[in-house]
């Protein structure tokens, strides 16, 4: 079959004078586009008022924020099973198949989500932007990435990490763009919902072909011009591959999985505490008549910290090519307990600029976090099965993105029951936060380099270049 | 920018640098458009 043959990965293999500079927007047309699952937030208030009309005056038939948060609970936790599950399938056919994948899977998910807010069948919703667009999230975010590295062996930090910034980004168009759509759209649906829910399906789907359609994968023994591997001998690079199936078994993987749920959930800490902390803590009452920090400002301090979380996850990836996987991450662990552990004292000092700064370094090292730990995969299994070894790494944030909102929001409440208010309610949060880092720490301490009896022997290695 | 060379002829063509540049800025304007949103956004927390 002719679409057969064009998503075949003999079809994808790069010719003489191909670019690999195209390869980036490629990944980027993807994450760019399935990043928007972060920006799910946005329709909780509208989806919650489908029937009164008032975001208000929900009226009793509505749904509850409670129900309405099991959607993207769905999706990331779906997001880190197909990871895991289509990772050696994305390995076998190539990243154009599995990159179409992820775009019907995900514009899909809008489309069936769209027909549950219009029927007012929340389970629908749950099938399709949860379950269905789950699917098309996990296979989005890991079908570019061993591309990306088998394209730049020469920086794979800075290619993995543009990538993954998309998914950063994703949330910044995702957001105003739904807010422009359903204000276009509430005069014709209850709040908009649904045909933003199709128009966003059908943009994303657009959006993530220009991916499909520039994907290609690099021809055997390709290399880029005057790239010399490195002579300096470093024993947490491999120069050797190992399957994803036996990656599993090894230490390293798992004091990988722990070091990444570790990151993420600490790094939720600060997320979902963020507004709220920030304007009980800096309220007028303790800064004065007039100059505590308002909602919008609360809002803008939010969107700061997206910025920072976009813009770390380059900066730090990039950076760890210099210095080494393993040191980056000890400075995300070593300096984020610092860190963490100084937020309840700049809070209750009434530093804010200090705690706006320190929460800003943070959200850098939680997205520098998620945008090293290919290039770390990499170093110590190699490149053959990189994007099914990633697959399996991110239920590490499946189970962090339940775990960290769980932890988060018994701790507060517990101290809320005591009777502690505003920044003193947060204070055990961050120290717990900053327990994990610790554990995060000695987990990446441990790593060493995987041993040689897991390595692929070269004369049985499978064909898979991407 | 550095077009490589490749041990097996393949199907691609040669790419230009104007279709590197398109490519940059097919991803690039919607990404520079959300991060001025947020950035817009983050403003108010310094008035």
């Amino acid at each position: 079959m002719a679409t057969d043959s064009f998503l075949d990965r003999s079809r994808t293999i790069a010719g003489p004078g191909f670019n690999r500079w195209l390869i980036p927007p490629a990944a980027l047309a993807i994450h760019l586009a399935i990043g928007q699952a972060y920006a799910f937030s946005v329709f909780k208030k509208p989806m919650g008022a489908l029937i009164s009309g008032n975001v208000d005056a929900p009226a009793p038939d509505d749904w509850t924020p409670a129900q309405l948060g099991v959607i993207f609970s769905i999706a990331i936790v779906l997001l880190g099973l197909s990871a895991a599950v289509f990772g050696k399938w994305l390995e076998r056919v190539g990243p154009r198949k599995a990159m179409l994948a992820s775009a019907l899977c995900f514009s899909g998910g809008f489309f069936i989500g769209a027909l549950g807010v219009h029927l007012h069948n929340l389970w629908l919703v749950y099938f399709g932007y949860g379950f269905v667009g789950g699917i098309g999230l996990g296979i989005g975010y890991i079908s570019p990435v061993s591309t990306l590295i088998k394209w730049f062996p020469d920086r794979p930090g800075v290619a993995t990490g543009m990538a993954i910034m998309g998914f950063g980004g994703g949330a910044m168009i995702g957001s105003p763009l739904a807010v422009a759509l359903m204000d276009h759209y509430k005069a014709s649906a209850p709040m908009g919902v649904a045909p933003t829910f199709l128009t966003m399906g059908l943009i994303y789907l657009l959006f993530m072909l220009f991916g499909v359609f520039t994907i290609r994968v690099p021809a055997e023994g390709w290399k880029p011009e005057g790239y010399v591997p490195s002579t300096t001998s470093n024993a947490l690079i491999t120069t050797h591959n190992v399957d994803a199936d036996t990656a599993i078994k090894t230490p390293q993987f798992w004091l990988l999985w722990v070091v990444l749920c570790m990151n993420v959930t600490a790094g939720i800490g600060v997320l979902e505490t963020a507004s709220p902390l920030i304007q009980e803590t800096f309220s007028d009452k303790s800064m004065g008549a007039g100059l505590g920090v308002t909602a919008a400002a609360a809002a803008g301090f939010v969107g700061l910290l997206s910025l920072f979380n976009l813009l770390g996850r380059f900066f730090w990836s990039s950076a760890s090519d210099k210095i080494g996987r393993k040191p980056t991450y000890m400075i995300y662990f070593g300096l984020g307990i610092v860190l963490y552990a100084l937020v309840p004292t700049l809070a209750a000092s009434a530093s804010l600029s200090l705690f706006v700064i320190v929460s800003c370094v943070i959200l850098s090292m939680y997205g520098g976090g998620f945008a090293t730990i290919p290039a770390y995969l990499r170093d110590l299994f190699g490149t053959m099965q990189v994007g099914a070894i990633h697959g399996r790494l991110l239920t590490a944030w499946s189970t962090a993105g339940v775990l960290g909102p769980l932890i988060v929001n018994f701790l507060h409440e517990s101290q809320k029951s005591k009777g502690l208010t505003g920044a003193a309610a947060y204070q055990t949060v961050f120290y717990t936060m900053a327990g994990l880092l610790v554990i995060g720490f000695l987990a990446n301490l441990l790593v060493k380099a995987v041993d040689a009896r897991y390595h692929v022997q070269e004369t049985t290695a499978p064909k898979v270049a991407a | 920018m550095e077009p490589k060379t490749s041990s097996t002829p393949q199907a691609a063509a040669p790419s230009s640098g104007l279709q590197v540049a398109l490519a940059w800025i097919y991803v690039g304007v919607p990404l520079l458009w959300g991060v001025s949103q947020t950035f817009i956004k983050a403003l108010a927390l310094f008035k």
